[in-house]
Order: C-alpha cells, then sequence, then structure tokens
C-alpha cells in the first residue's frame, strides 16, 4: 500500500499541477494542452475506432516482420550452430552487417517495396534477426552432446533429429532471443511509421501532432505507454509459464 | 601472424568478398536493378570521391556530435538515478512505477513532443537521443548499485563510511562493470536516434544524407553513407570497448 501511495505521488502531482496551472491561466503555451483534453480526445478516438485500427495495423506489422525474423534466424543460426566451421566464416559479415541501425535502411527499403506493409515489416525483420540468430547459435551450441549420440543411436533421420531432439532442448533459450525481439520489433514498427510510412500508430501519432491536434498527440503517447507495457508484460509470462517449454507432439 | 592466415580466416574473409564479387558482376550484367543495388564498386568510388572532397565529413562529425552529446547526457542523469534507486527504497518506490510505465514507450514516439517543445532544432534531436539512450545505462546501474556485495557494505560499516563515502568509493566502483556494460547499448541506440532524428526533422547529418540520397535516385550515394555509418558504430563500439577495459582494469589485476 505504501508502494503504490508513493509510487503514485509523482505522476499524479505533475498531472494534477499541469491541468490547474493551465486552468488557472498560469500557463498559457497552446502546445502544452492539459490532461482533461487528452482524455477526451483519447476517448474520442478510442469510440471512432480509429486508435484501434492504427493499433491493428502497427502489430500486424510487426508481427510479420517479427516472424519473418524468427524463421530466418531460427534456421540459419541452427545451421550455424550445429556447423562451428561454418560459423567462423560467416562470422564476419554478420558482424559487418549487424551494427548498421536497421533504420538507416529505410530509403533503399522504400526503393525496393514503396510504402506500405512491406517497407515497414522488411525492417521490422532486419533489426529482429540479429538478436534471434545469436540466441539461437548459442542455444543450439548449449544443446547437451549426449543427446545428440542418443540420436545417433536411434538412427534418426535428420528432420526427426531436428524436431524431436535439437528443438525441444534449445527451445527454451530460443525463446529468450524471440522476446527479446518481440520488444524491439514494435519500437522499430512505430518509428518506421513515424519517419516514413503512412499508415499505423506512429503515423497518426505525427499527424496529430502536425496538426496542432495536442490533446491527441498526448492521447496516442499515453495509449503507446500502455501497449508497451501490456507488451512486455506478457512477454515476461511467456518467459515464466508453461509455454517456455516445448511440448513436441 | 599466424592466426591471420588460418584457412578459416581466409575462408570467412573470402566469403564476404565473393559475396562482393557476386553483387558487381550481377549488377555489371544488369540482372539487378541499378536503382536499387548499384554494383559494389560504383559505392565505393563515391564514398572515396566525398571523402575526397570533405563533403561527408561534415555530416558525420555532425551525427557523431549529436550521438555522444545525447549519450553523455543520458549517461550522467542515467547513474545519477540509478544509483538512488538501486541504493535507497524510498527512491525506488517513488520513481520505479513512473519509470517502468514511460519504460517502453519507443523513443521515437517523442519525437513529436520534443518537436513541439523545441523545434526542429539540434537540441529536439539530442533531447530524444539522452530519453532513448537512458534506460540500459539506468537499469545497468540500478543493477548495479542494488547488488552490491554484502562484504562491501559490512567493510564500509566498519570504516565509518558516511552515505556520501559509501556511494562514491564502494558501490560506484563495485556497480562499475554494470554500468559500462550498460553503456555500451546506450550509445548504439544513440547512434540509431541520431539517425531517426535527422530523417524526421532535416537535421544535417549522416540520416539525411542516405535519405535524400534515395529522394534524388543517388542510390551510389546511399551505400556510400550506409558504409560510414556502419564504420561509425563498428568505431564507437570498439572505443566504449577500450574504455571498459581501460575502467575495469583494476579488476583483471585482482584475479
Amino acid at each position: 500500500m505504501r508502494r503504490l501511495l508513493l509510487g503514485a505521488i509523482i505522476p499524479a502531482s505533475f498531472l494534477i499541477i499541469w491541468e490547474a496551472s493551465s486552468r488557472t491561466g498560469l500557463l498559457t503555451l497552446e502546445s502544452l494542452s492539459r490532461p482533461s483534453d487528452f482524455v477526451v480526445a483519447g476517448y474520442g478516438a478510442l469510440r471512432d475506432g480509429s486508435l484501434l485500427l492504427a493499433t491493428l495495423q502497427t502489430c500486424e506489422t510487426a508481427l510479420l516482420g517479427l516472424a519473418i525474423a524468427a524463421v530466418i534466424g531460427i534456421t540459419a543460426g541452427t545451421i550455424l550452430g550445429l556447423l562451428p566451421t561454418a560459423e567462423r566464416v560467416a562470422g564476419p559479415t554478420v558482424e559487418a552487417l549487424r551494427p548498421i541501425p536497421a533504420i538507416a535502411f529505410m530509403p533503399l527499403a522504400l526503393m525496393m517495396f514503396g510504402f506500405g506493409v512491406g517497407l515497414e515489416a522488411s525492417i521490422v525483420a532486419y533489426a529482429c534477426v540479429w538478436p534471434i540468430l545469436i540466441v539461437t547459435i548459442a542455444a543450439v551450441r548449449a544443446v547437451e552432446t549426449r543427446l545428440f549420440e542418443v540420436a545417433a543411436m536411434l538412427e534418426l533421420p535428420l528432420w526427426k533429429r531436428m524436431t524431436k531432439i535439437l528443438l525441444p532442448a534449445a527451445f527454451a533459450r530460443i525463446n529468450v532471443g524471440l522476446r527479446i525481439a518481440a520488444a524491439i520489433s514494435l519500437v522499430v514498427a512505430v518509428t518506421v511509421e513515424i519517419v516514413l510510412n503512412p499508415r499505423g500508430l506512429g503515423y497518426h501519432l505525427i499527424l496529430a501532432e502536425q496538426s496542432l491536434q495536442i490533446g491527441l498527440m498526448w492521447a496516442q503517447i499515453v495509449w503507446l505507454c500502455l501497449l508497451g507495457y501490456v507488451l512486455n508484460l506478457v512477454l515476461s509470462h511467456l518467459g515464466r509459464g508453461p509455454a517456455a517449454v516445448w511440448k513436441p507432439v | 601472424m599466424r592466426r591471420l592466415f588460418d584457412p578459416i580466416n581466409l575462408a570467412a574473409l573470402g566469403s564476404a568478398l565473393s559475396l562482393l564479387v557476386i553483387w558487381q558482376l550481377l549488377a555489371d550484367a544488369h540482372l539487378i536493378s541499378p536503382i536499387f543495388f548499384p554494383s559494389p564498386l560504383r559505392a565505393l568510388v563515391v564514398l572515396q570521391r566525398r571523402l575526397a572532397d570533405g563533403s561527408l565529413w561534415l555530416p558525420l562529425a555532425a551525427t557523431s556530435l549529436r550521438m555522444v552529446v545525447g549519450w553523455l547526457l543520458a549517461s550522467v542523469v542515467g547513474i545519477v538515478l540509478g544509483a538512488a534507486i538501486g541504493s535507497s527504497r524510498f527512491a525506488r518506490d517513488l520513481l520505479d512505477p513512473t519509470l517502468e510505465f514511460i519504460r517502453p514507450l519507443p523513443a521515437s514516439a517523442v519525437i513529436p513532443v520534443a518537436i513541439l517543445f523545441l523545434g526542429l532544432s539540434n537540441a529536439m534531436s539530442v533531447t530524444v537521443i539522452a530519453f532513448g539512450a537512458i534506460w540500459p545505462v539506468l537499469l545497468a546501474s540500478v543493477h548495479g548499485f542494488a547488488t552490491v556485495p554484502s562484504e562491501l557494505t559490512n567493510v564500509s560499516q566498519a570504516l565509518g563510511f558516511g552515505r556520501r563515502d559509501f556511494l562514491r568509493k564502494i558501490a560506484f566502483p563495485s556497480a562499475l562493470p554494470d554500468i559500462v556494460a550498460g553503456l555500451r547499448v546506450s550509445l548504439a541506440v544513440a547512434l540509431i536516434l541520431a539517425v531517426v532524428t535527422e530523417m524526421q526533422s532535416s537535421l544535417p547529418g549522416l540520416g539525411w544524407e542516405i535519405f535524400s540520397a534515395q529522394r534524388t535516385y543517388r542510390s551510389a550515394d546511399l551505400y556510400a553513407g550506409l558504409i560510414m555509418l556502419a564504420l561509425l558504430g563498428f568505431l564507437a563500439n570498439h572505443l566504449i570497448m577500450l574504455l571498459e577495459w581501460r575502467v575495469l582494469r583494476w579488476r583483471n589485476l585482482l584475479t
């Protein structure tokens, strides 16, 4: 209880002072808006569905990019993890590409895909593939050699060796990489929308600012905070829950 | 020297080079569009020309400066806040919920707010960079200050250290490995946000160079900009690793 009260002091007093000073005329800056305005604006955007539509657009693109990154990252990571020589050969190329900020590829992706889902999903995929790739390599390396010996003794074909032995053993770790990538995917998707892509939450945010609907802008920022917060909760729950353990059927 | 000419290292170099050669051949044969993928040679020629006539140095300096100033700001605030939250329960209860709520906000979502207050200026860019780059160093230093080994706490009590001495002489050095690791992540974030703000607000820099190269279909220039950015990221990362080694050398001496 004490923790809850203490934690509420800063945001509550901040909002109250903001609202009060704006009502009493101490603050006259148009660009500041006031907390009650953005509650009204946020309610309006929720009711007419525009906020939810934008959220859906952002989330589906982020998920698509994440899925592409997961397929590429886990496949390549498994190969490189099983073949240390291949990893050392490909290593420098990976290390040269990895530090380039994904956002820097935006102009290139724009030329290739034009505005839309492809542009955004490809940037998200580029940003997300590295954590997944690196974690998968480490995860595959960490699988006990004894398990491979079991597979060899059972004379399992390659496909079954992958699905019955390797992936179940490595999945708990790969899951960590996927969770990191999931958090990145939302951030990158919103960033692409803010800078370039005319769709989704980021675009509506920058549009609200440019058309001086300041209340709406603040409402969307709070909405984004909530969205990220919920995503983090879900991800950390997935990390602890039964979903962290792969159940081969 | 023997390690350098290890067959595997040669193969690594060879595979990277052969990718470039394949790209070059495809571009020469006009099998891939020169608008999207100009041949690597053309990109290198442009890079060399623009480095020679000096037109790339200014954007490079502008981007680096933005990145470093924003990162320094984030580091100072992050370490101070982290020390407070990590070493005092009161500060943690007071600040943690607010920070936990703001933290998941994508840093780029602060751009519209920053533009409203600061306009399309360097101050705006640095603010956004600082906002985004603060989280890794903040979380790392909270962790560092919260996990000072109990032997060290006992020592400082035995020596009768006050709170300030404890933080400065015991807790800070003990948290330093965590902090430096956080600083490294923060610097990478700072570079990304420098590029993002340049693209969004037309501030001179490498991000803007890449953006305007695309708009005018000078794709060789685009690649030249990308190469410079990759070098900057690589260099920044290695400088901070050098710093890490320097600052934490005393720890290696102990073991």
